[in-house]
């Protein structure tokens, strides 16, 4: 901890003199993260939150929560850290080496980082979809089946037949995929992978599903059908959802967290982010100053 | 003057660069062409006789007087007779005017020495050719086969000529008669190596190979794979394993020869494995081709996009799941590449193998991977030295043997990276 208190002014001076205008204007203005990072029926919450890529300090000082049955979504501009938040939360960055990654994780009460915790239990439970549509190299059928077989969740072929094509429904393409189950899972196009890949996430059944950016690469059509099947799946799960499109965190997530430059400038309701921002910098992004 | 008359200017240059530039790789893909060609041709043309054997129809008599055999002879029995005898009855029954010791021993070279096995096997095969006169096709030997196929020059003046007047007069005259057949030479496929050129044969280079190269297969794929595979994804980031990275690409410019000794010294001499054996060539095989099948799978490893194994740990994938799931099949057809590489490079070796003994002249065709054996290229080097002129043929037909192999082992290889290179 030491460590990272000493190292934290070091990276901020850097970052101001090789900064631009905005990054000053940040360092100027900004004292502590504005609105209500907590919220009432929490599923995941964090705390003094900071992540060290090497000598990079990328995530400073965040804490946060998100809650139970609703759609959270970060936003800010590129290379503000929120990916990199959404990863520490199923220890996706666990693989990286010089990914270091300090505060306070709790999802349900349990410490996502503790020891006892199992990576590969949590990520069952903490599912996640990617930027880029990322489905396996096999069927249809076996991306969605092969979460289910290797944690064994379906006692024979009938009941994992019924999962995969219950997934494939929630997820919206089991109508259009039910004639070729067998097809390679690449075939498809860009927004049927995407929603492969929801279908092999909720398959099964986490309690929260990250998505980062899931709708960056599809065109509007298929966008808009991922974003009508976010707001159905938030019914069932906790969704966190990292997007570049402030349209889009507006029209699905029911809270918004603004972070700048590795901070959390504001968190709250997200018709109060985008209608009456507190803070200078989330008025600026939002109103299209930067970004 | 605007940019674009500017860039039309350029354009003739750059274009003429381009030209010429296709111009040189046609050219050099030409010449090599070329030169393979010429090497497959040159190769070819002289390995082509040695796949027709000459033969001599002779009448032998192999009647109870003669053998001391009858039908109801036991095995053993019939391997003891003499059948040199008879064959040197037949010829010069053949030529009665033969007569004088010098000349007797001249006729009986007309026939191979291993004439006598072949009627030997012949007769064990068929029992009922005993008691009776029978014509038999025998092997002729090396110098009449030479001359038949033309390679010795019978308008050479006597002194020049390797086959004498009289033998060529006998030669003529079974000519005439029409009991000198070409045939397929069967037995170049199917029988060890010998001294007599007309009798050797490949299959037991071949069958050396084949175990060495099954056996450098199977120790090293695995060996490399699980190397590259725990380098690459599990190995902590340390200078150990850096300085076990760095020896590994040391390794494969180690010379070969240096393999070879290492074999004599520690797996001949010291865990006292056989000399000359599949399994030993095998071994230092393996030493050699495993740098180059590790580096190739670690390339292939990494050449893996990074949002597959994020997919699979998505899911809740363990490492190993992700690793043994989706990385390995994705790398497969990479290692395979190198693993062919590998196995080429083993194929050809001749040094190290010289060192741990399988140079030695091995006639019997290698049962098991722990019999003496050589291997082809030692084959085409054995023979490549020998002084008979039969061999020459056989050199070419060895080389010729040899790439056939590697053509087939390739092909082999090729279909299963295709096989698993499918993507999906």
């Amino acid at each position: 901890m030491n460590e990272l208190m000493m190292a934290s002014p070091m990276a901020r001076a850097k970052s101001e003199l090789t900064g631009n205008q905005v990054n000053v204007s940040l360092a100027a203005t900004f004292e502590h993260t504005v609105g209500t990072p907590c919220c009432d029926n929490p599923k995941i919450q964090t705390k003094n939150v900071d992540v060290f890529y090497a000598e990079n300090h990328a995530i400073q000082d965040v804490s946060l929560d998100m809650g139970a049955n609703e759609v959270t979504a970060l936003i800010g501009p590129s290379g503000c850290g929120k990916s990199t938040y959404l990863r520490c939360l199923n220890r996706m960055n666990d693989s990286i080496d010089i990914c270091k990654v300090s505060g306070d994780f709790i999802l349900d009460g349990e410490d996502i980082y503790a020891k006892s915790q199992d990576p590969v239990l949590l990520r069952a439970r903490v599912g996640m979809v990617f930027q880029k549509p990322n489905p396996f190299p096999k069927s249809i059928y076996d991306n969605v089946a092969y979460g289910l077989r290797i944690h064994g969740l379906t006692q024979n072929k009938a009941e994992l037949d019924d999962m995969v094509e219950d997934s494939l429904r929630k997820a919206g393409l089991f109508e259009e995929v039910k004639d070729r189950l067998n097809a390679a899972g690449t075939s498809l196009s860009g927004g049927q992978q995407q929603r492969l890949c929801i279908a092999r996430t909720i398959a099964i059944q986490p309690e929260v599903i990250l998505m980062d950016e899931p709708a960056s690469a599809l065109d509007p059509i298929a966008t808009a059908k991922t974003e009508e099947l976010i707001a159905e799946l938030k019914e069932n799960f906790t969704i966190v959802i990292v997007t570049h499109s402030m349209q889009q965190a507006a029209r699905v997530s029911q809270r918004t967290a603004y972070f700048h430059m590795g901070r959390l400038i504001e968190v709250g309701e997200t018709d109060q982010i985008f209608t009456n921002p507190q803070h200078e910098l989330t008025e600026k992004y939002i109103t299209g100053r930067f970004g | 003057m605007n940019n674009s008359t500017l860039i039309k200017q350029g354009l003739k240059r750059r274009y003429r660069k381009e030209q010429a530039f296709r111009v040189l790789g046609l050219t050099s893909v030409c010449i090599a062409l070329l030169f393979l060609v010429i090497l497959l041709l040159d190769i070819s043309s002289k390995a082509l006789p040695a796949f027709i054997q000459t033969q001599i129809e002779l009448t032998v008599d192999l009647s109870s007087e003669q053998l001391g055999l009858n039908k109801d002879s036991s095995n053993d029995e019939i391997r003891q007779a003499d059948f040199r005898a008879v064959i040197r009855a037949a010829l010069l029954k053949r030529f009665p005017a033969v007569t004088n010791r010098q000349d007797k021993r001249s006729l009986y070279s007309l026939v191979s020495t291993g004439a006598e096995y072949q009627l030997l096997d012949l007769v064990l095969a068929d029992k009922s050719l005993l008691n009776q006169t029978s014509t038999f096709m025998l092997v002729a030997d090396d110098d009449v086969d030479a001359l038949i196929k033309g390679a010795i020059d019978r308008r050479l003046p006597e002194s020049d000529r390797r086959v004498k007047n009289q033998k060529l007069n006998w030669i003529e005259a079974l000519e005439s008669d029409g009991a000198v057949h070409s045939t397929f030479n069967w037995q170049f496929l199917t029988s060890g190596d010998s001294r007599e050129p007309e009798l050797a044969g490949i299959k037991g280079a071949l069958m050396g190979s084949f175990y060495t190269l099954f056996m450098t297969l199977l120790m090293s794929f695995p060996v490399a794979v699980a190397s590259a595979i725990y380098l690459e994804e599990f190995a902590p980031k340390n200078r150990l394993i850096d300085l076990i990275e760095i020896n590994i690409n040391n390794l494969a410019a180690v010379p070969s020869i240096v393999y070879g000794l290492l074999g004599l010294a520690v797996f001949i001499n010291l865990f006292g494995m056989p000399r000359s054996a599949p399994v030993v060539g095998a071994v230092v095989l393996s030493l050699m081709t495993l740098p180059t099948i590790i580096i190739a799978s670690r390339s292939a490893i990494k050449a893996v996009p990074p949002s597959l194994r994020e997919a699979a740990l998505g899911v809740g994938a363990s490492k190993m799941q992700t690793v043994f799931h989706h990385v390995l099949p994705a790398a497969l057809p990479g290692m395979l590449t190198g693993t062919i590489i590998g196995m080429a490079q083993a194929l050809g070796e001749t040094a190290p193998l010289l060192m741990i003994g399988m140079v030695a002249f091995i006639v019997d065709i290698p049962q098991s991977i722990i019999d003496p054996a050589t291997v082809l290229p030692i084959q085409v080097y054995l023979w490549a030295d020998s002084p008979e002129r039969g061999f020459l043929e056989k050199t070419s037909a060895a080389i010729l043997v040899l790439l056939v192999f590697l053509i087939v082992m390739n092909a082999l290889a090729i279909y299963l990276r295709k096989k698993f290179e499918k993507k999906w």
